[in-house]
């Protein structure tokens, strides 16, 4: 057992990683990750090219121009610096360049905050990326490693979720894997064509018209679909490594659960608990974790949660004027909105408490109307 | 290099792109590329030259080329360069390339500054091409920062209370200078030795260096397709778009007309500008503006 934040978590796993070319630029609460990753550097412990960037834009672009020449390429970042990427994030998918990035989650502006909540990711659900989303450090770091190997078979890029300050910055105790193990597990990075590569020179971001986009744009999608099953190849392999198995959702005391509550990221630590004290007083409840989110499972969804007679979902992020992230694919999944309910909490960092967990429980089984917002004031 | 030696040298720009006719990129990029006996990887903005010449499933490129997007030329090609870096660190890449970024003026005065100064700044080894048509083109002749005052574009139209573009063009040599980079030239198509032996420096520069070249747009400067590089020569002629280059921290003048032209002379030739012909004042102030500008470049130049 190692202790490290969830950031020392992505920056140790990059270290293994070792990617040819790392682009960066500083925001709050993603930069321990980058000033980590910098002492790796100076210390020599990587032989990454570091390319310290003007703007979040500039690091995505950087970390495209190296991934289409044909390297493994990574950067991190949160929130503003998300929102400013957004429009390379397209290009990263629709070129289909497996560029790896962790995302620490946090608010996005107006009003300015620092803390956590997912509107930054969830912001970039729908532009081809692979997204993982992960509890504790330990899922940073196994996760950073399995969207790679994803990420590089079905040629689509792939982020790394981690709560602000709740994961990023908070000593846990994780288990690390050998050099040589994540050596062997990612392997070589062998791209089909690259800008390096004179024998074949290619043009990398054509213009598309209404003649090719479409087909383009159908292929990135079928791609994105397969990724499920990739996924669990992907799973499968570092499950024999690490002995640590992973899945698209964890259920958790789900088999006989009446009642089910819906979650990703670092509230599923606090969710167990409750579900732990109330299973104590008999109640029949369970959680359903997602860690996939992109592609979403929707039928290990359905699977898990077919059974269960109420279930409240719980966003971190607002969808303004509809259901939000979370919600609606857990609605997409069931097809039966009826015994689905929705709750929005914590955004911009504020405190969840296990007793508001425990009232989202209670209105469930009593089938009252959820509050939209837990933890808002009037 | 003479002009038989430039047009038989190896071309990367194939012929069949589509361009409109009179365009002034296609004999840059051309004559630029033709500069380096080394592989190129081109990194190109979003703009007349890369839509023209990579609609799929065509390429006009003969060498490794991405398009990213419009602002970002100069950060895709560092990481580009980064790539080919680490490689060669590892023994894995033994080839010397050369790595090439080209922007509009839209793409390099406007959206795309802030991505080449911050390349510029960290010391990337490229070459920065724009091509200066003094306007988003490909957009339909709208305003850019490189729009020279007194041009009439579809965003700053002439009328009854205006005379087109209000502000002077910014100064983007000066810009690329400030950030204390080895090479930096103007250079302009009717000229393609000259253009040829500044790109050979650019790429022989240790570092980032750049080129901004003037390029004729019949379409934007209402001008005929038969008379770009006439039009360009006027340009130097008349003092407007003078010829030279900073090399490691001097500046030499590579063309000084033995009479200057005075700039109507520029203007006649463009619709862009019909406007102003009668504007009296107008053209006495642009004109001095000229004047003055080229004043202060001599001195630069004669500064030992």
């Amino acid at each position: 057992m190692t202790e490290l934040t969830g950031a020392q978590a992505a920056s140790f796993a990059m270290k293994q990683i070792n990617p040819e070319v790392v682009s960066a630029f500083p925001i709050t609460p993603q930069t321990e990750i980058m000033m980590d990753f910098a002492q790796f550097v100076a210390d020599g412990d990587v032989n990454t090219e570091f390319v310290l960037v003007e703007s979040e834009h500039s690091a995505m672009s950087s970390a495209v121009g190296a991934s289409a020449a044909g390297v493994r390429s990574m950067t991190a970042t949160s929130s503003a610096g998300l929102a400013l990427m957004f429009e390379i994030l397209g290009v990263a998918s629709g070129s289909r360049l497996p560029v790896v990035m962790n995302v620490v989650n946090r608010a996005l502006s107006a009003p300015i905050n620092i803390h956590c909540d997912h509107s930054d990711s969830m912001d970039c659900r729908d532009i081809g990326w692979i997204q993982l989303y992960s509890e504790d450090a330990q899922e940073v770091y196994d996760n950073t490693f399995i969207g790679l190997k994803l990420a590089e078979r079905v040629k689509l890029p792939a982020m790394i979720m981690q709560d602000g300050f709740i994961n990023s910055h908070c000593l846990q105790n994780i288990k690390l894997l050998k050099d040589a193990e994540i050596k062997n597990f990612i392997g070589k990075f062998k791209p089909k064509q690259s800008l390096l590569n004179f024998k074949k020179p290619v043009t990398i971001g054509p213009l598309e018209l209404f003649d090719y986009y479409f087909e383009t744009k159908r292929q990135e999608s079928e791609a994105m679909i397969s990724a499920l099953e990739d996924y669990k190849i992907v799973c499968k392999s570092f499950e024999k490594m690490s002995s640590r198995k992973y899945s698209a959702v964890e259920k958790y005391k789900l088999k006989d659960a009446d009642y089910a509550i819906v979650a990703l990221n670092s509230v599923c630590g606090a969710v167990k608990d409750v579900v732990d004290e109330l299973r104590i007083n008999g109640e029949k409840v369970g959680l359903l974790k997602i860690r996939l989110f992109r592609p979403f499972p929707y039928d290990d969804v359905l699977n898990a949660l077919k059974h269960c007679k109420r279930i409240t979902v719980m966003d971190r992020s607002e969808s303004f004027g509809a259901n939000p992230p979370i919600m609606s694919e857990v609605v997409n999944s069931l097809k039966n909105a009826k015994k689905i309910n929705s709750v929005i909490f914590g955004l911009g960092g504020r405190e969840i408490f296990e007793d508001d967990i425990k009232n989202i429980y209670y209105n469930m089984i009593k089938n009252k109307k959820q509050e939209r917002y837990v933890g808002c004031r009037e | 290099m003479n002009f038989k030696e430039l047009a038989m040298a190896s071309n990367k720009l194939a012929s069949g792109h589509r361009s409109c006719a009179g365009c002034g990129f296609p004999s840059i990029v051309r004559t630029v590329m033709k500069a380096t006996k080394k592989q190129i990887i081109v990194s190109c903005a979003t703009g007349c030259l890369e839509v023209t010449t990579t609609i799929y499933p065509y390429t006009s490129w003969l060498t490794p080329f991405i398009h990213n997007a419009f602002e970002n030329a100069s950060a895709t090609i560092s990481g580009v360069e980064a790539a080919y870096k680490a490689l060669k660190k590892k023994g894995k890449l033994r080839k010397d390339v050369k790595f090439l970024a080209i922007g509009g003026d839209g793409g390099t005065y406007d959206i795309g500054l802030q991505s080449l100064s911050g390349a510029l700044e960290r010391g990337q080894n490229f070459v920065y091409l724009c091509y200066d048509n003094e306007a988003y083109m490909n957009t339909g002749v709208q305003r850019s920062s490189a729009t020279p005052r007194g041009a009439n574009t579809t965003t700053t139209p002439a009328g009854k209370a205006s005379f087109g573009k209000l502000e002077w063009k910014k100064e983007l040599m000066q810009i690329a200078i400030a950030h204390g980079i080895n090479y930096a030239a103007q250079a302009s198509p009717h000229n393609l030795i000259d253009l040829y032996n500044k790109a050979e420096k650019a790429f022989n520069t240790k570092g980032p260096s750049i080129l901004v070249v003037l390029s004729p747009c019949p379409l934007g400067w209402k001008s005929n397709t038969n008379m770009s590089v006439q039009i360009a020569k006027l340009a130097a002629e008349t003092n407007f778009w003078p010829l030279y280059e900073y090399e490691n921290g001097k500046y030499v003048l590579n063309y000084e007309p033995a009479k200057r032209k005075p700039i109507i002379e520029f203007f006649k030739t463009q619709g862009r500008f019909k406007h102003l012909l009668k504007n009296k004042k107008l053209l006495e102030e642009i004109q001095g503006k000229v004047d003055e500008k080229w004043s202060k470049l001599k001195k630069l130049c004669e500064e030992k």
